[in-house]
């Protein structure tokens, strides 16, 4: 490949630029400055192509741009040596250059950001609107598939039981083992200073049977199947699939989210169960091997001193948090406009946004049952 | 390798120069044999329209001869490259002398058109952002889309427009070859026709060889040099249209004598 050559010199008749070798958009890089250090004068330049090798559009270009530059001064252009191919390339190139260059992106002024402040809060009311009247489409949908079961999607709801719920039991019962050693280890240590190490039985009890089994369960099914329904439900929004859905008289929740939602109301109850269960075990153990509470006394302590109200109030929390999960992220899914970027925003919108909301419900029902004395 | 212009100028049907030469090609999935045994020749500057009824593996060649899908059997050669076998610099170096149009764009969605076109530009030429951002424009202005068109995502985008950008895409590096899978599916009939218009315009221009995956009558009698029918996994017959009507096989008859074919061919006699 002979690289691409660039002369000019000015005489009374105007510019003579002289280019010889290949002119090629992937050669253009090292000719690149010399065509543009040309200054344009107001006569007329001349250009001598006799030398050139090859030549596409991006070269065409150079020539042509130079060219535009001398007749918008003024000057006249004329063209030496060319072969016919490369005449009617750059006549082409010249005739399809754009008026004005295409701009990638305004620049930003003040008052933008000002505009997206006031975007973004009108945007976060109507969202809140939008949500708001996703759960109540959802609710009525529920409600008319109690009354009528047969509308219910056996087979998606089986799917997807499996799929937020079986799969998701090693993950959760690892947590909840975890969650009871570390309570009975981190209590332990500070039990032993009052001698009251018994009373690690009540503390891991209560925490983990009121709050952080179904807590940290919730926690994991948000970002495990909300990320998950997101993504399948936003991927078909793109493909115009849930648009091909509505035009057959198919209602996209009956379809796609009652089966969904109604599989995490399902499984989320047991699965916090599960990560209960196994949060004792894991305390049980700890409590056994480093405060020497063996696993019968653990179980009297536990019979005599924890109500099973304790196991109640967490558990009573488990279809909230699943129907906000749910929620959530079928609603976040629906937002999905156009392209990949959108599935990929709205599925860390959906993970982050169940994350919060199973949060604060949780601090709601803390302070419901502390007034109601449970 | 890169002075197509005099080559194509000068060279004439006698000295044919093979741009892409595909040989015993087989290719299968599963038990499901799509080709077998098939030869094809591209000349360079031609336009090669490929023909089929649905599940001939057309798309499928198209997608092995780019190196998208390795066939079980079989050598291709694309501008004297093995692409199958050859030295990994060769084969790198190859993708850029071929452009391809997919059939619904595909498109970066995440990128305006003006960065979708820039985007091999900026992968393969040290070319300063200014010159990228006008040879990006010039390829789209070439592709005949409105310069508005530049910021805009390809959602926000019609099919026809799609189709146009995906081509300025292909095209951003003055590729020898272009490929087009269905360029013109979808498309109304006068966008269709002024797509046809755009690839012989630009095919004359910049001296392309076009390997067209195509179902649509209009273009192969607009446009076409010579057209392959894919059929009994491997190209039955190829030659110029006026051939295909004396082929004697049952789909190749149907296809070219039917009357969408007639309408067709009428159309192309009017231009």
């Amino acid at each position: 490949m002979t690289k691409p050559m660039i002369s000019s010199e000015r005489d009374t008749e105007g510019t003579h630029v002289r280019i010889s070798g290949e002119l090629l958009t992937q050669s253009l890089a090292s000719v690149e400055h010399d065509f543009a250090a040309i200054q344009p004068s107001a006569d007329k330049v001349v250009f001598d192509l006799s030398q050139i090798e090859a030549l596409d559009t991006g070269g065409a270009w150079l020539i042509a741009d130079l060219g535009k530059r001398f007749t918008s001064n003024g000057g006249a252009v004329e063209i030496l040596g060319a072969k016919p191919a490369h005449a009617t390339l750059i006549d082409t190139v010249t005739r399809s250059i754009p008026g004005k260059p295409g701009k990638l992106e305004d620049p930003r002024s003040f008052m933008d950001w000002v505009a997206d402040v006031g975007r973004g809060t009108f945007g976060a009311w109507k969202d809140t609107l939008s949500i708001l009247e996703f759960l109540g489409l959802t609710l009525h949908r529920l409600f008319r598939t109690m009354v009528m079961p047969w509308r219910l999607r056996k087979a998606a709801l089986v799917t997807h039981m499996e799929e937020t719920g079986v799969k998701a039991l090693p993950i959760v019962a690892l947590m909840g083992f975890l969650i009871g050693v570390v309570l009975a280890f981190q209590g332990a240590t500070q039990l032993k200073q009052f001698g009251a190490e018994i009373f690690v039985v009540e503390l891991i009890s209560i925490s983990v049977l009121r709050e952080l089994g179904i807590l940290l369960t919730a926690i994991i099914v948000a970002g495990r199947s909300g990320s998950a329904f997101t993504a399948s439900i936003g991927s078909m929004k793109v493909q115009e699939e849930i648009d091909a859905m509505r035009t057959l008289g198919l209602d996209p929740i009956e379809v796609l989210v009652i089966p969904r939602v109604l599989a995490l109301l399902i499984m989320l109850p047991i699965l916090g169960f599960i990560s209960d269960i196994a949060g004792l075990f894991g305390g049980a153990l700890m409590s056994w091997i480093d405060l020497g509470v063996s696993p019968g006394m653990f179980l009297t302590r536990l019979k005599e001193n924890t109500d099973v109200w304790q196991l109640a109030v967490g558990l009573i929390k488990a279809p909230f948090f699943a129907l906000v999960i749910g929620v959530i992220s079928c609603w976040q899914a629906m937002q999905v406009r156009g392209s990949a970027q959108s599935v990929g925003q709205r599925t860390t919108a959906s993970v982050v946004q169940s994350i919060f909301m199973v949060i604060v419900i949780d601090a709601l029902f803390s302070i419901f049952f502390s007034e109601v004395g449970i | 390798m890169n002075s197509r212009i005099q080559e194509a100028t000068s060279s004439t049907a006698s000295q044919r120069d093979a741009v892409i030469r595909v040989r015993g090609l087989r290719n299968q999935f599963g038990s499901q044999v799509v080709h077998d045994n098939l030869d094809l020749d591209v000349w360079r500057g031609e336009v090669l329209g490929i023909v089929g009824g649905s599940g001939t593996g057309k798309s499928v060649l198209l997608r092995t001869i780019v190196g998208l899908n390795t066939p079980a059997a079989g050598s291709i050669e694309v501008l004297g490259v093995d692409v199958l076998n050859g030295p990994e610099e060769d084969r790198r170096s190859i993708e850029r002398h071929w452009g391809v149009a997919f059939q619904d764009g595909a498109l970066f969605s995440s990128l305006t058109v003006l960065q979708n076109v820039m985007a091999p530009l900026r992968e393969h030429t040290g070319l300063s952002e200014k010159l990228m951002e006008s040879l990006g424009a010039l390829k789209i202005s070439l592709v005949g889309l409105p310069q508005l068109s530049c910021g805009k995502f390809p959602s926000e985008l019609s099919g026809g427009m799609r189709k146009r950008a995906a081509l300025a895409r292909a095209l951003a590096l003055d590729p020898e070859i272009v490929f087009l899978d269905e360029p013109t599916a979808g498309l109304d009939p006068i966008g269709a026709a002024a797509y046809d218009e755009l690839i012989g315009e630009l095919q004359q221009a910049l001296g392309l060889t076009v390997f067209m995956v195509t179902h649509d009558l209009d273009s192969l009698y607009a446009i076409c040099d010579r057209i392959a029918v894919l059929a009994e996994q491997r190209v039955l017959v190829e030659g110029p249209i006026e051939d295909m009507t004396k082929v004697d096989h049952p789909w190749v008859q149907e296809y070219f004598t039917g009357p969408r074919a007639r309408a067709a061919q009428q159309k192309g006699q009017d231009r």
